[in-house]
């Protein structure tokens, strides 16, 4: 089980490889990986040049550790792990990563989404974005707290 | 009390942390920020549409009427925008 806050960028092969490595009881990986997107039509029309995330440093940590404490208790994981990166991105590069091991496929695909839902929402990440005509911060999207609150009721 | 801006509310303001005594009366975040509001022109815009500031207490998710008088760290946001 683990969270990792970095600024280099991460091998999504190497990961599930380690995590693997010298087990049989895992029959399912499920993976996420979110990337930077040049467009970006909610924020206007003009292509993102670059994104930089900023985020509160030991908030950041604590959180991502509790989210994925809460998604242990609600699936039978054999492991999951979190790697979000921070700094300036280029579109293209992946920024966010999601791992879930679990027996059966389908606790390892609601809990690398449960993670991914909830990371959105509860992790104090921001991000900014520079266009040739200037910088904008990016504003939340009701969209993902909406994703997030949907897994309120479920157990 | 340490105070700790991010995102857009540390742009506004100028500069991301402060070392800060409130007066005693002030006890909660909702106060705290009326507070702020007062210490510049920065703290006033960036406070001025208090519906998009999100606050943490010592590293924790709070609402406007948690109470600060025990706090060692308070910040303020924007709502999130990772993954």
């Amino acid at each position: 089980m683990t969270v990792c806050l970095q600024e280099p960028p991460f091998d999504v092969g190497l990961e599930i490889s380690r995590m693997t490595a010298e087990r049989k009881d895992v029959g399912a990986v499920a993976s996420f990986i979110g990337i930077a997107r040049e467009d970006n039509p909610d924020e206007g029309a003009e292509p993102v040049i670059a994104m930089t995330l900023e985020h509160y440093p030991g908030m950041t940590e604590n959180q991502l550790l509790e989210i994925e404490l809460e998604a242990r208790k609600r699936w039978q994981l054999i492991d999951c792990l979190i790697i979000h990166r921070y700094g300036r991105f280029i579109p293209g590069d992946p920024i966010v990563l999601v791992v879930t091991l679990s027996s059966h496929r389908k606790a390892a695909f609601e809990a690398c989404e449960f993670l991914m839902d909830y990371l959105k929402t509860q992790a104090p990440f921001w991000k900014r974005e520079e266009t040739e005509t200037g910088e904008r911060w990016v504003a939340a999207r009701q969209t993902d707290n909406d994703a997030a609150s949907r897994w309120a009721t479920k157990t | 009390m340490k105070i700790l801006y991010f995102a857009w509310v540390r742009q506004k303001i100028g500069y991301a942390e402060e070392i800060n005594t409130p007066p005693l009366n002030v006890k909660t975040a909702e106060q705290l920020i009326d507070w702020l509001i007062g210490l510049s022109e920065g703290h006033a815009e960036a406070f001025a549409n208090r519906s998009t500031i999100r606050i943490a207490i010592d590293q924790q998710f709070a609402e406007p009427n948690d109470s600060i008088v025990k706090a060692v760290e308070v910040a303020f946001f924007p709502p999130v925008t990772g993954g």
